[in-house]
């Protein structure tokens, strides 16, 4: 994978203009994003602090000495008809990605694996173009032009579209722990690129095809997937892929050859003579005594100011509230999971465990269902929390406390307190009453009751939700359970 | 053909030969570049001239042993990457003297010699504060267009595919 990630900064790469997301068109150039003759490149420290971050962040090793070099293209999106880049001494070489995905037959164990990172190298972005096919043609804005970007280049470690979108989501975690990058791929912030290549175990590999214009994890995966398919059948009929650069198409979920690549690509890579090599510190002490600190980007320091990664917050997670890895791993994947399952947890007396189970199992259904975020959520934390509180003190029962939840959900104006009571949910603790009601089953049912003491336990479920029903759930259903079991032994 | 590209393409099949040897015809050339205004007033074979001599001192093309030829696929490749124009039989003469110069380089001697980018390599990189400074005069870089729509630049759609030999 190669990911090009845009540095979150207040100024570009190169030059002191605005990086803003949406702007009235080549508002934010200044002459050098325009490559107006005469004007120099001046570096963000900004830009070199974030990447020296991601680096560390993604255990690499700092290359102290990084070189800036020129890639040439022609492109009318790209003014000076090449691009500043570091290809040969990227500022960081040689990290891992470690990430997670649920696996497993349920879908419910976690599989660990991690991806080795070749390199992370500063670079400037394009401008954007927008095709005017009607009239043949092309719009440029420069706004995005000279813009940060980080180039992370992913080793082929990867077998399916599943672990790639897992890969991509633990790197925009880290990212957004960060703050490098805010790594909303629908915005442009997070850009991925996909090589794809087959070949049977024991082979060489394969022909690799490059996968381009994909805008999300969910299409990354169906993408890759659908590449190794059709490479694939290509050669099981016989044929050989082509090395070629293809765009997804994400209505089809087919990937398309683009038309505008010819052929291998000469980028005519040359020093760039305007910026000496980017030096990068271990200590203050080894700064050179005469330079200003605001000159001088210190590891040590970088090191010492880097927030709590992903991978430590769900160790964390694990280890305070006795919750399973795979349980950590939801609430650290969902943004604004996991300060909703610790603020639940301060005010219920409800033990960890439980409330997990409403915050991955209930609350999340329903939130993917109706496609909302955590911070969209109708019921807020406290309201689960007095919940859990009432289900806790013996007022209802566990299946009641799921149908408020419901209610609440749909006319969140309401307490549960209310709604109990409007609707009568009381827990019905008169142990006369459900007797009398479990007889009633039990009489209405002999087959069943045969059926039981003939030795099949399951159908005593069956007898359950009947009692259930007459009850409207509001019985305790340990109590029904072992009433019944009374009853029919 | 312009002198400021026969510079170019003369810098860069010097940076292509060979990473350790180092670059000094490369300010040369630099310094071609800078003269934009007198660039269509240079025939080609002058500049040939003008720049042998000046490294002299160094062997004449009859040392090296390899004397390549050019085939006609690595100049069309060239022209298509630098876009530049080698229009007639003059011009691929002065790109062939141009390379067996630039083979001298294969004489020196860099044996445990680290290679250099450029004079300037001890100097500190400046690294300068993320704060605001420049932008928001669209207005100025729109006038500088021949062609603008809505405060957008105008070009052509996607890249214009130069003519083949054939068609030339």
């Amino acid at each position: 994978l190669t990911v090009h990630a845009q540095i979150q900064s207040i100024t570009k790469l190169f030059s002191g203009s605005q990086v803003r997301f949406q702007a009235p068109p080549n508002s934010l150039v200044s002459f050098f994003d325009a490559s107006l003759p005469g004007t120099l490149p001046v570096l963000n420290r900004r830009c070199v602090e974030a990447a020296v971050m991601t680096g560390l962040a993604l255990d690499c090793v700092i290359n102290r000495k990084s070189l800036f070099d020129r890639k040439h293209y022609f492109y009318a999106d790209l003014p000076a008809g090449y691009q500043i880049t570091q290809q040969r001494r990227p500022i960081a070489v040689d990290g891992t990605l470690t990430y997670s995905h649920l696996g497993g037959t349920r879908r419910n164990t976690l599989i660990t694996k991690s991806v080795r990172i070749k390199q992370i190298q500063l670079e400037q972005d394009s401008g954007k173009s927008l095709h005017d096919d009607r009239r043949g043609q092309t719009l440029i804005d420069l706004n995005r032009a000279g813009v940060g970007l980080m180039e992370l280049v992913m080793e082929p470690d990867m077998s399916c579209g599943e672990e790639a979108a897992a890969a991509v989501r633990e790197l925009q975690l880290i990212l957004q722990a960060l703050g490098t990058c805010q790594g909303h791929m629908d915005e442009g912030q997070l850009r991925v690129d996909a090589n794809v290549s087959v070949h049977r175990p024991g082979d060489p590999w394969g022909v690799r095809t490059e996968v381009k214009n994909i805008n999300s994890g969910r299409n990354l995966a169906r993408a890759i997937d659908y590449e190794i398919q059709r490479q694939v059948g290509v050669l099981k009929n016989g044929g050989t892929v082509q090395n070629e650069t293809r765009s997804f198409d994400r209505k089809s979920g087919h990937t398309l050859p683009m038309r505008d690549k010819e052929g291998l690509q000469d980028y005519r890579f040359m020093p760039e003579p305007n910026l000496p090599p980017l030096i990068v510190y271990d200590r203050p002490s080894t700064a050179p005594p005469c330079v200003h600190p605001s000159q001088v980007v210190v590891l040590e320091e970088v090191r010492a100011g880097l927030p709590e990664l992903p991978r430590a917050r769900r160790t964390r997670l694990v280890e305070s509230y006795d919750i399973l890895p795979e349980h950590s791993f939801t609430l650290v994947n969902e943004d604004g999971l996991t300060d909703y399952f610790e603020a639940v947890v301060k005010e219920t007396k409800a033990g960890p465990r439980k409330v997990i189970g409403w915050v991955n199992q209930v609350l999340l259904g329903l939130l993917h269902h109706h496609s909302l975020s955590v911070s969209q959520s109708p019921v807020t934390p406290q309201m689960l929390a007095q919940l859990l509180n009432l289900q806790e003190n013996g007022q209802i029962s566990s299946s009641v406390a799921k149908q408020v939840f419901q209610e609440l959900w749909r006319a969140p104006g309401k307490t549960a307190q209310q709604i109990i009571q409007e609707q009568d949910l009381g827990i019905v603790s008169n142990t006369t009453e459900i007797h009398r009601i479990c007889q009633k089953v039990v009489d209405s049912h002999p087959d069943q009751v045969q059926a039981i003491r003939g030795g099949n336990k399951k159908v005593l479920n069956k007898l359950m939700g009947l009692v259930q029903k007459e009850t409207k759930g509001r019985a305790d259903p340990v109590l029904v359970r072992s009433i019944l079991e009374e009853k029919t032994s | 053909m312009s002198v400021v590209n026969y510079a170019r393409t003369l810098q860069k099949v010097i940076l292509n030969i060979g990473p350790r040897c180092y670059h000094r015809w490369v300010t040369t050339a630099s310094v071609a570049l800078r003269i934009r205004d007198s660039k269509q007033n240079f025939r080609c074979r002058l500049w040939c001239g003008l720049l042998t001599p000046v490294h002299y001192q160094y062997s004449t093309e009859g040392n090296t042993s390899k004397a390549k030829q050019v085939p006609a696929d690595l100049v069309d490749k060239l022209e298509r990457l630098a876009l530049v124009d080698f229009p007639n039989q003059e011009g691929l003469v002065c790109l062939k003297k141009a390379i067996r110069f630039a083979d001298q380089l294969h004489v020196v001697d860099t044996e445990g010699v680290d290679p250099m980018d450029s004079v300037l390599e001890n100097r500190a990189l400046y690294l300068r504060e993320d704060v605001v400074a420049e932008g928001d005069c669209a207005d100025r870089l729109l006038q500088l267009s021949k062609d603008t729509v809505e405060e957008y630049f105008v070009a052509p759609p996607g890249n214009i595919p130069l003519p083949g030999r054939e068609e030339c």
